[in-house]
């Protein structure tokens, strides 16, 4: 099977419409599909997420919003008390098929506010890994998904997303910065390029292999 | 991202799934589904309009796909697609006869990221 990115694709506007005339536009998963997995792109608001997953994706990105409720840890329903706020969380995601189309694989950006955490653990729950797009400008912004991943026991890898004129700064003061485990990946992509951002996405999927390696020799000993 | 809500008066999610308050743990946002078979007229309105999204498709959807073409939250899509699967008006795809029996997805997904660049 040839699936090429939306963007290149002429007939991206003809993508098939629901049967009801109110829902948004979707494109089917082919039939070849039986299998599915997911990698969650995480990082601060304006890092680049859903550029990334646009550069990757083979359908048009596509959004979906959940509401959830705040500052009320605790509290597992939208009671919607009056003292209660309630946001709405929006998440893009794109897909990618592969081998020969029996796979597909979903890319989600997850806003990485550690105020989101709920959503997290229902959403990162069976995850392949997770790539944290960072920017140098505000490596700061990097610090609620790290911790969110590290408490979830999720594994993942850093892209320095290189926006134009942004700093750059030598490997080891970044992961000082960050606080990186020293076997954690770190890379530089350009979430614009396609190529690029394969290249982040196969950094994680090469440590994402090896980790679960040395998971599977540590289970046997 | 975060703003006020904008429609004070939504659903609450066990309403619009009908009573049913968790999702089937395979039930994933990534998880594909694809339509058997079964008549629709006792199901609640947004299951119904969760079975139209695939009349005539050629095709499965993930409950992520689901969830942005319905503008519904995909918890709540989560469960209706639990639902629907226990009572199975949707399936998981099968893989042919010839599919391999098992493969191991992250060295597949490793392989087709490589040979994407």
């Amino acid at each position: 099977m040839d699936f090429a990115p939306w963007s290149d694709r002429a007939d991206r506007t003809d993508e098939s419409a629901g049967a009801a005339g109110t829902d948004r536009p979707v494109t089917y998963v082919p039939a070849t599909v039986t299998r599915s997995a997911k990698i969650v792109v995480a990082g601060g608001f304006g890092v680049g997420k859903t550029t990334l997953i646009g550069s990757v994706s083979e359908v048009r990105p596509l959004r979906m919003e959940e509401p959830i409720t705040q500052a009320s840890a605790g509290v597992d329903d939208l009671r919607g008390t009056p003292h209660k706020t309630t946001t709405t969380v929006a998440m893009d995601f794109g897909r990618i098929h592969m081998a020969g189309g029996r796979i597909a694989l979903y890319l989600f950006g997850l806003p990485g506010q550690s105020r989101f955490q709920p959503l997290w653990e229902d959403l990162a729950e069976g995850a392949l890994g997770c790539l944290v797009l960072a920017d140098t400008r505000d490596l700061d912004a990097s610090h609620d998904a790290l911790g969110l991943l590290d408490g979830a026991g999720i594994p993942y890898a850093v892209a320095i997303n290189t926006f134009p004129g942004s700093p750059s700064y030598p490997e080891a003061e970044l992961r000082e910065a960050l606080a990186l485990d020293p076997a954690t990946p770190l890379t530089h992509c350009d979430a614009r390029d396609r190529t690029s951002s394969l290249h982040a996405l196969i950094t994680l999927t090469e440590y994402l292999s090896e980790h679960r390696s040395a998971a599977l020799l540590e289970t046997r000993r | 991202m975060s703003g006020p809500r904008r429609d004070p008066d939504m659903v609450r999610p066990y309403v619009r799934t009908q009573g049913r308050i968790r999702a089937r743990e395979d039930v994933r946002l990534e998880s594909v589904v694809i339509a058997a078979t079964g008549p629709t007229d006792t199901l609640g309105p947004d299951a119904r309009r969760v079975m139209r999204l695939f009349a005539g498709a050629d095709g499965g959807l993930a409950v992520a796909d689901i969830a942005a073409a319905l503008e519904l939250p995909p918890s709540t899509v989560r469960i209706l697609v639990s639902s629907l699967m226990d009572s199975g008006h949707l399936s998981s795809p099968v893989a042919a006869i010839d599919d391999q029996p098992d493969f191991d997805l992250l060295q597949e997904v490793l392989r087709g990221l490589r040979s994407m660049v």
